[in-house]
């Protein structure tokens, strides 16, 4: 116990405490709160800590984090440091679920199955019609009719017809895909089916009637292999349809809610199977939806395990049945009838944390706006006197950046956005400003406002695998009121569809002479 | 005084005759009058039916000749002189009223407690 001894308020809050951290000890984060309120308030002093104010400090719980309450991270004069040598900060402890997860990567080939399937598809499509056209020549030569120059224009046409459907095929189906789906794509592999039964039914046609037959008309053979590769350009014409532009004309309307902090947002589709219509949503997610921040997420849940953490419950008739629910009953009805006064808790300290981040942000833009009038681009004809200073723009910043760093970082505690900025993205950020000449205001405006996770480099993103979450299957099309889940690792989308409604516009004629005018007025004479 | 347009009015009305009072070059009556087919009758304040395009009388000076020939605050002017007062602009009412050669108006005013006299009159009898 520490009875009348001087602590620097930050020995127990050291360099480590970033952010809250939300897998441990909730119970030690109300004792925290409450002496942490009181170094809060003396902003710059030491502070005294005496056990009556707190209960026992527990000489392991001093490393954990606490909550981002401390305002002295810039000064660090650490009298006592923990206890433990084990430091851990919030990014590495969020790291440790990450591992595990994640299903063991399916072996490559299966990966390539369809490519192999289609470039297989592809390569049958191309020696088809010409072994249609070389076949008769190598079989029968001598019986054939020499065809001029009509045959020569088919060929022509043959030829054009059959790099431009290859052109488009690879276009349509070859290309690198942008994201791996669940389940099979069912057009693409009816597209596929029909095609291949095309070919099947032109071979079998051939065999039987050109082969079989020897038939002497070149030129209706060439015909023939003509109309295929007609039949064929009609099929990718459905493949373009099907695939590219039934799906751009909107039909549903789907609203998208962030399970943790109920950010929602809605966008317009067309027909598309479900798993089609997760891809879409989650790239509009990460344009459209500000980025997710855990640090702001663990009040709420403090405050209701501190409301129901008072009471306990005694059994007194003896061990019955129904133990556990009985239990959590009388809990809640325990809990309603008592008079708390939690609400009244919240609204004080939201109104506090509102002052308090007025107040840093006020801080904040003086800083920056003083250290922005220090940098000044260099004119042309001054750069041909013998150079005094001169700084390209990652010097330039690095040269201003100390002067605003502290009232910086003491802001994006205040609003728990530590994590989302390091200090070389700060300093990049910073030089792309000066580069640009943007006002400091255009500079504090990635930090002032939450956006959306695009902006954000790459430790932000820690999700890009995620998990469609269904009850009907997930090729089928999306219709009104089916619901789904997109789950990631540390939170899920949820998506519920609506038709949108038949419009009905009709119309009124106007003309435009129509629009006239009159005076009302009262006047009173007096005679 | 609900009237239809295009059926005749029928009121009881009461005759007041003004004495014009010269002072200097005019000839005043010491009232106001406001109303007409051209102006807006939902705001004229002493009508009972707010589609009523007539005459009334808005203000009655205080010792005026108005007063003192016993005309009141919210009258409706039905003839002045025999001219017709129910189908006049707000301005052809004004010049009847204030024809420089004529130092006496005879009025037809009429107003509700006019009709509720008579009644009363009629009942007990």
């Amino acid at each position: 116990m520490d009875t009348d001894s001087i602590h620097s308020g930050y020995s127990h809050h050291s360099n480590r405490s970033r952010g809250s951290n939300k897998q441990s000890e909730r119970s030690s984060r109300d004792r925290h709160k409450s002496h942490s309120r009181d170094s809060s308030s003396r902003s710059d002093k030491n502070v005294t800590i005496s056990a009556s104010s707190a209960l026992p400090q527990q000489p392991d719980q001093s490393s954990a984090p606490t909550d981002a309450q401390d305002d002295n991270w810039g000064e660090t004069t650490t009298a006592v440091t923990g206890t433990s040598d084990h430091s851990l900060s919030q990014e590495d402890l969020a790291g440790f679920g990450k591992e595990t997860e994640g299903p063991v990567e399916k072996l490559n080939c299966v990966r390539f199955l369809p490519l192999a399937l289609i470039l297989l598809l592809g390569l049958l499509v191309l020696i088809t019609p010409l072994s249609f056209l070389v076949l008769p020549q190598l079989m029968w030569p001598e019986r054939l009719q020499a065809c001029g120059t009509v045959c020569e224009g088919l060929f022509l046409s043959l030829a054009f017809k059959l790099l431009i459907l290859l052109l488009a095929g690879w276009a349509l189906f070859v290309r690198p895909a942008r994201a791996s789906l669940p389940r099979i794509a069912v057009f693409r592999a009816l597209l596929g089916l029909l095609t291949l039964l095309l070919l099947l039914s032109y071979w079998l046609f051939f065999g039987v009637r050109i082969l079989d037959s020897q038939d002497e008309n070149y030129q209706g053979i060439v015909q023939f292999a003509v109309s295929l590769v007609d039949a064929l350009l009609f099929i990718h014409y459905l493949a373009v349809v099907l695939l590219e532009v039934r799906h751009l004309q909107p039909c549903f309307s789907l609203c998208v809610v962030r399970s943790t902090d109920g950010e929602t947002h809605h966008y317009n589709l067309g027909q598309l199977s479900i798993q089609r219509a997760a891809l879409v949503i989650l790239e509009h997610y990460y344009k459209d939806f500000s980025v997710h921040n855990p640090a702001l997420l663990t009040a709420a849940k403090s405050r209701a395990a501190k409301h129901l953490a008072g009471l306990k419950v005694y059994n007194v008739d003896g061990a019955g049945s129904d133990a556990a629910t009985a239990q959590s009953r009388a809990k809640i009805a325990a809990a309603a009838r008592q008079r708390d006064t939690s609400h009244n808790e919240l609204y004080y300290e939201e109104a506090e944390h509102d002052r308090r981040v007025r107040k840093r942000r006020a801080r904040l833009v003086v800083a920056v706006e003083e250290a922005f009038t220090h940098v000044r681009r260099l004119q042309e004809e001054e750069k041909k006197k013998p150079p005094g200073d001169e700084m390209d723009p990652r010097e330039a910043a690095q040269a201003i950046f100390p002067s605003m760093a502290r009232a910086l970082q003491k802001y994006l505690r205040t609003t728990r956005q530590q994590h989302c900025h390091s200090m070389d993205s700060i300093q990049a950020h910073l030089a792309f400003c000066i580069t640009n000449n943007m006002t400091p205001k255009a500079f504090l405006e990635s930090y002032l406002m939450t956006g959306p996770t695009l902006q954000y480099t790459r430790e932000c993103w820690q999700t890009r695998q995620w998990t469609l979450v269904c009850e009907a299957s997930v090729t089928s099309p999306v219709r009104h009121g089916s619901e789904f889940q997109l789950k990631s690792s540390d939170f899920s989308l949820v998506v519920t569809s609506k038709a949108i409604p038949h419009l009905k516009l009709s119309e009124e004629y106007v003309h435009p002479k129509s629009h006239k005018f009159v005076l009302q007025l009262q006047s009173e004479t007096s005679v | 005084m609900s009237f239809m347009p295009g059926q005749p009015v029928s009121t009881v009305v009461q005759r007041i005759e003004i004495h014009k009072l010269r002072d200097g070059d005019n000839l005043i009556l010491g009232f106001s009058i406001g109303g007409g087919i051209d102006q807006d009758p939902s705001q004229n304040l002493f009508s009972e039916d707010k589609t009523d395009k007539g005459i009334y009388v808005t203000r009655v000076s205080k010792g005026g000749p108005a007063e003192v020939a016993g005309l009141r605050m919210g009258d409706r002017i039905m003839q002045v002189n025999g001219w017709d007062m129910t189908m006049v602009t707000h301005d052809q009412a004004r010049k009847k009223l204030t024809k420089k050669n004529e130092d006496v108006v005879r009025l037809l005013v009429t107003r509700k407690t006019l009709e509720d006299a008579v009644r009363q009159s009629m009942m007990q009898h």
